[in-house]
């Protein structure tokens, strides 16, 4: 046992700053921070990171990975986080493309790869519905074979940034024969194509960000199956694992955290700083200490994935613990901001408001609220935990 | 010893629960709350009709004479409505002011039209750098003849969008966050000098920060002696306190009964997701926690009604208590409503914001348990 960095890695790690520095300029995030700029901004983002060779650092290297080592993945998304870089958008990157590349056939990996890996295509994910959220498995959206075409119809919901997405990979219903989990297939489906409609949903964060996806009579070729039909959800299983290993995002709780640290020292109540309050420290300190075993739990699934090993049921507690300190940290900061914590977004600048970050606290704290719901919601993942680790 | 309301009180409940049930649905509130000014003027009018602007006046100014008892009924039962009508900062904290002060002129003009609804007031308190404390303030009032001269600015004041007259904190004499040299003063919001700049709130409240330049007020619109500004503002606001408490438990309540209602009807695995013992216990869990917060609020409001010496640490304990069992009640409402819950169209998000609000208002639970801590441990 020994988590020091050697000296290739710390040359890694200085690598990685110096592009950071440079690459994600102030002009980047004031667009990213606008809503009216945020989609080509994140392209732009993303294809910087795609230009240096970085964009996907869990692809194997002949499709475009990075073929980093578990110590430069753990190393790159540490410095991203410490500098308050969101993560890439997910859907395409790290959702949709392990299937491709591991389920797909060559035509399908030539066709979709390339324009994942650049951000020339935005990709949304087309799971869940109405009546299919923690049991997914219960979906009805159809896809009926006519010829060499599926003619896909239902709807799906909480479909994120479908209002912006050239593609949506979805699980559909073509047997309702036998065991639900046997008759779902997994469709690449161009959402420009007739018969699609995307009604925005507004959160409680006041954003728009899901969408209900309804799908009236959609022609989509057999060749954009993944897969063998009727086979779908043994590809998406496979696909969940990596989804929750990245929704435990302790990089960034670890940056927001010290972010709340260093708030604290600044706020004051009746003449004391809030840090020096003997209750706030007691609750700082709690998400700290988690937050330390939370980093080496990850760390240690890290390294046996890259010992060959899947992410199985221990993905589970990562998710579970990680969006659990999510919501800590992001509570934590709701506090700080007192009753600004409640300004909805304002043409008021921080200074006539007398506040600069309670907005963008409340914003995330109910977004936040989110993050043990999606993913499989964490009672879900404690049902996994329950049966396949603990054999209950 | 008797938890029961008397007949006056029941029936005082029993017209606002049946107000908000049939004419302030979640649509109307919705409709409400995206309107210019996020109130009604007209609900507004329909509540001092049926008398509700006047429950905790006295006799002698037109009130309805009530009690602490009286005004829970009524915030509870606005709570459950999630009514955005300013009965908090016009009714209790500018009319409460009012009338715990000694200045019979502005009482006679004042509350008689705060009880008729046409007079909308705030108390104008908090300060950027104020956070939980009542007295740390920086705006000045300078005594000049017989006139004070104001300076200097108020944030987040409630109900400060629609507000026609305010009550300001200021300092006449003492350092920054000193207890004695406060004093507070009556103005129009329109009075020269005064900018009001509004914003919204999550809850759908209008706030405003005010700034206050150069701003003359005559010496007889100060309530209270001079200096002695906490000796009205104290009680008062533990008075708004136990309102907003009642206010927090109609939410629970309500939060509680829908998402049990929610996880008896939506399926999953082929039955209700109520039948999962992971979820029954969490509900219990949340259930327990809404009978103990209305032990404690009865508790305060008993202790405070009686004039209890703990009356002031109970009221510290209440509000930690409100705190705790409404994040507890509000994450599990979203959580076991899974993306429904959250969503903008339904209720739940919109009931979880008001309790985040009213838990960060007057000080939230470290603040209180920290007086808590210094009343019952020294
Ligand atoms: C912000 C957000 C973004 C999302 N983005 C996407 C997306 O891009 N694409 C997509 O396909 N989906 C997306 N989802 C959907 C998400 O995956 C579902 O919300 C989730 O699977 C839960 O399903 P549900 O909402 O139907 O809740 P339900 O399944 O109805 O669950 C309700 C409650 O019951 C609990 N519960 C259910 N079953 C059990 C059980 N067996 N034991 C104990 N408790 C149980 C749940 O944990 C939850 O608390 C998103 C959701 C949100 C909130």
């Amino acid at each position: 046992m020994d988590t020091r960095f050697a000296p290739e890695d710390i040359a890694f790690r200085d690598e990685v700053r110096a592009f950071f520095d440079k690459a994600y300029d102030e002009e980047l995030q004031a667009r990213l921070a606008n809503l009216d700029t945020f989609k080509d901004a994140v392209i732009d983002w993303q294809k910087r990171l795609y230009e240096q060779g970085w964009v996907a650092p869990n692809w194997p290297k002949e499709y475009g990975g990075p073929g980093w080592n578990h110590t430069q993945k753990f190393i790159f998304d540490s410095e991203r986080a410490a500098r308050g870089i969101r993560d890439v958008i997910p859907f395409g990157l790290q959702m949709v493309a392990p299937v491709i590349y591991t389920f797909g056939n060559d035509e399908q990996k030539a066709r979709f790869l390339p324009r994942i890996l650049s951000s020339d295509d935005w990709w949304c994910q087309g799971y869940s519905e109405t009546g299919a959220g923690s049991d997914l498995a219960s979906l009805k959206t159809k896809a009926e074979l006519d010829g060499d075409e599926y003619v896909v119809n239902g709807a799906k919901i909480w479909t994120s940034y479908a209002q912006y997405a050239d593609w949506i990979f979805c699980l559909v219903r073509t047997n309702s024969e036998g065991r639900k989990q046997e008759g779902i297939s997994f469709l690449l489906i161009d959402m420009h194509s007739p018969g699609i409609k995307v009604n925005p949903i507004v959160s409680i964060d006041n954003h728009h960000s899901l969408n209900e996806v309804e799908f009236n009579d959609v022609r989509v070729p057999v060749a954009n199956r993944i897969g063998e039909q009727d086979k779908g959800w043994t590809y998406a299983k496979a696909l969940l694992a990596h989804e929750r290993t990245t929704i435990a995002g302790v990089a960034d709780s670890k940056r927001n955290f010290n972010e709340v640290r260093e708030l604290a020292a600044a706020e004051v109540n009746g003449g004391k700083r809030l840090i020096d309050d003997p209750l706030f420290r007691k609750r700082l300190s709690d998400i700290e200490i988690e937050l330390m075993a939370l980093e080496f739990t990850e760390l240690r699934v890290l390294a046996t994935v890259a010992a060959g090993g899947a992410p199985g049921a221990e993905s589970s507690l990562l998710k579970i613990k990680g969006t659990e300190m999510q919501q800590a940290v992001q509570e934590l900061r709701m506090d700080l901001a007192a009753y600004y914590q409640g300004v909805l977004p304002t043409d008021l600048s921080p200074e006539q408001l007398g506040h600069a970050f309670g907005s963008a606290a409340r914003q995330s704290y109910m977004y936040g609220r989110a993050a043990t719901i999606y993913g499989g919601s964490n009672e879900v993942q404690k049902n996994i935990i329950a049966k396949a680790v603990l054999g209950l | 010893m008797n938890f029961d309301f008397t007949e006056e009180q029941t029936m005082l409940r029993d017209s606002v629960a049946r107000y908000v049930q049939d004419s302030y649905d979640f649509e109307t509130r919705r409709k409400i709350a995206d309107s210019d000014a996020g109130i009604s003027r007209e609900h507004w009018r329909t509540f001092a009709e049926l008398g509700w602007l006047s429950v905790p006046f006295a006799e002698e100014f037109g009130g309805f004479g009530g009690n602490h008892v009286d005004t829970m009924v009524v915030m509870e039962e606005l709570g459950k409505g999630l009514v955005l009508e300013p009965y908090l900062a016009s009714v209790l904290l500018f009319g409460g002011l009012l009338q715990r002060s000694d200045n019979g002129p502005l009482q006679g003009e004042y509350i008689p039209r705060v009880i008729e609804g046409s007079c909308l007031g705030a108390f104008a308190y908090l300060e950027r750098q104020s956070r939980f404390e009542l007295t740390d303030i920086k705006t000045r009032a300078e005594s000049a003849g017989d006139a004070y001269t104001l300076n200097g600015e108020k944030v987040a004041v409630f109900n400060g969008a629609n507000a026609d007259t305010l009550i300001v904190s200021a300092r006449t004499a003492g350092g920054q966050s000193d207890r004695e040299g406060i004093s507070l003063f009556l103005l129009p919001a329109d009075a020269a000098g005064v900018t009001v700049t509004p914003y919204g709130m999550m809850d759908g409240q209008r706030v405003a920060n005010i700034v206050l330049e150069n701003v003359s007020v005559p010496a007889g619109n100060r309530l209270g002696a001079e200096g002695d500004g906490m000796a009205l503002m104290e009680p008062v606001v533990r008075d708004a306190i136990l309102a907003l408490c009642a206010e927090a438990l109609g939410i629970m309540a309500q939060l509680n009964a829908k998402t049990l209602e929610y996880t008896k009807t939506r399926k999953q695995f082929g039955v209700a997701i109520g039948s999962f013992q992971a979820l029954q216990h969490r509900m219990v869990d949340t259930f327990m926690a809404y009978e103990q917060t209305k032990s404690l609020l009865y508790r305060a409001v008993c202790e405070v009604e009686e004039g209890a010496d703990t009356a002031a640490s109970t009221v510290h304990a209440l509000k930690v208590q409100v705190d705790k069992a409404g994040r507890q009640v509000f994450g599990e409402a979203i959580q076991l409503h899974g993306g429904m819950g959250l969503t903008d169209e339904l209720d739940i998000g919109h009931f979880a914001k008001r309790l985040m609000m009213i838990n960060t208002t007057f000080g939230n639970a470290d603040h209180h348990q920290a007086a808590f801590n210094a009343a019952r441990y020294g």
